[in-house]
């Protein structure tokens, strides 16, 4: 980088903290599991798992703009690089989602047994 | 910003993609980086499709509170999480030492980049070993099952709804089982080790000789409980058992459906095999780093760019983490 190569290491040990922190929560969480969040649904999730996929996009934001140093690169590769997985993995989730809950109640209200 | 380190003369140039920068990276790094996206795309793949055969299953797929419960030196006592959560922060604290062998590169310190360099490695090499314990863990098994003609798994609980192993009751009866010789021409259909330790009449005769146990089925509750049968829907769900099922392998497991246990052993196994080569690619660089390969170079970048690929080993764990054992 063209700008002085400052030591980062603040940051670094801010960040490690930052993703300890995180992770000591959910896995808290993951033991606890409260029933308010588990038993509540939101869009059709429920609430703690909401809470581990926001996290988990907190801890993966941070990991790429801090550790892989995305932050520090150009607009266009952080663009290129981020763009096609978010949609194409939102795509991907989508519809292989859906499928599943639609095969899910094909099984469910039919008299096929299924096995496998 | 130039996100590349010059080197010393045009020649070197030459072999990292020449002057010209199309995103403001080497060709080394944007190629990584690139590289990353289409892993990145794979690893979904199979994080979706396991999203996807959940769904299809999501009145009977396994709790993982129940699946993973071990913890070194901690026999017979259920600690679920903590062990995965120790493996999370091994590989997070290795991605701390790398990002700061990286930061010392940037500043040419060669002996700190080693050092750093060094505690990623060992880092690697103990999240794949604590992967290799709770692989384990997960092929021996616990306490055991049976399969029914239909395909679902029965396992068996106490009045208190407490899991009792198979051990526990199951009876000794005089051995039905014949000894498959070479003369047969069998020897290659079933080997003694994939045999079970006991025989499904065993386990229906234990079963019948202890009152006191019920049957557990796959079926979630609205509680996300597992549905435990009164005794007598027990005795009959039980004369349907047509395997006994101890631990786990790609046919059958003990912790319910079938896929559970292959998606578990594809990716973990997947994302094991990307943190094996990543530690073996740093110990390549390290003794570069040794050598003074870069420090010649008058650039580090090669420590950078096996960094990105050690993070990204990180990041997918992130996610393989809450999939398998959060959500």
């Amino acid at each position: 980088m063209s700008h002085e190569h400052v030591s980062n290491t603040k940051r670094i040990w801010f960040v490690f903290a930052l993703l300890s922190a995180v992770t000591t929560v959910e896995v808290i969480l993951g033991i606890i599991k409260p029933g308010v969040l588990e038993f509540n649904h939101f869009l059709g999730l429920n609430l703690l798992n909401w809470i581990f996929y926001i996290l988990t996009i907190f801890k993966a934001y941070y990991i790429v703009w801090a550790f892989m140093h995305m932050e520090g690169e150009k607009s266009s590769l952080r663009w290129s690089v981020v763009s096609p997985v978010i949609f194409l993995v939102l795509y991907l989730l989508f519809i292989l989602l859906t499928e599943g809950h639609y095969i899910y109640g094909v099984f469910k209200d039919s008299t096929i047994k299924w096995n496998f | 910003m130039e996100a590349t380190v010059t080197t010393a003369n045009n020649d070197e140039k030459t072999w990292g993609g020449g002057d010209i920068q199309p995103l403001g990276a080497s060709y080394g790094k944007m190629m990584m980086w690139f590289f990353i996206v289409s892993d990145a795309l794979t690893f979904s793949g199979f994080l979706a499709a396991y999203g996807f055969s959940r769904f299809k299953f999501i009145e009977t797929w396994p709790l993982a509170d129940e699946v993973f419960t071990h913890f070194p030196f901690m026999h017979g006592v259920s600690a679920p999480m903590y062990y995965v959560a120790l493996m999370t922060f091994i590989l997070i604290f290795s991605s701390v030492t790398m990002v700061l062998a990286v930061d010392a590169g940037h500043q040419l310190k060669k002996t700190k980049v080693a050092i750093y360099m060094f505690l990623t490695i060992i880092g690697g090499f103990i999240f794949v070993g604590s992967q290799a314990w709770e692989w384990k863990n997960f092929i021996k098994g616990e306490y055991g099952a049976v399969e029914t003609v239909g395909g679902s798994l029965l396992q068996f609980v106490d009045k208190d709804g407490k899991r009792v192993a198979l051990e526990e009751f199951a009876v000794k009866l005089p051995e039905q089982r014949e000894a498959l010789t070479r003369a047969d021409g069998k020897w290659f259909m079933e080997s003694a080790e994939s045999t079970p330790t006991y025989s499904v009449a065993e386990i229906q005769a234990g079963f019948k000789a202890h009152p006191e146990l019920l049957i557990r089925t796959e079926h979630l509750t609205a509680e996300k409980k597992k549905t435990i049968l009164s005794r007598a829907e027990s005795e009959s769900r039980l004369t349907t058992a047509k395997y006994v099922v101890e631990g786990a392998n790609l046919v059958r497991n003990e912790y319910g459906s079938k896929l559970f246990a292959d998606f578990f052993f594809f990716i973990t196994g997947f994302h094991g095999f990307h943190v094996f080569s990543g530690v073996i690619i740093n110990i390549i660089i390290f003794f570069n780093v040794l050598l003074g390969t870069y420090e010649k170079r008058r650039s580090y970048e090669m420590v950078e760019k096996v960094g990105l690929y050690w993070h990204f080993v990180d990041l997918v764990w992130v996610f393989v983490f809450t999939v398998f054992y959060l959500v």
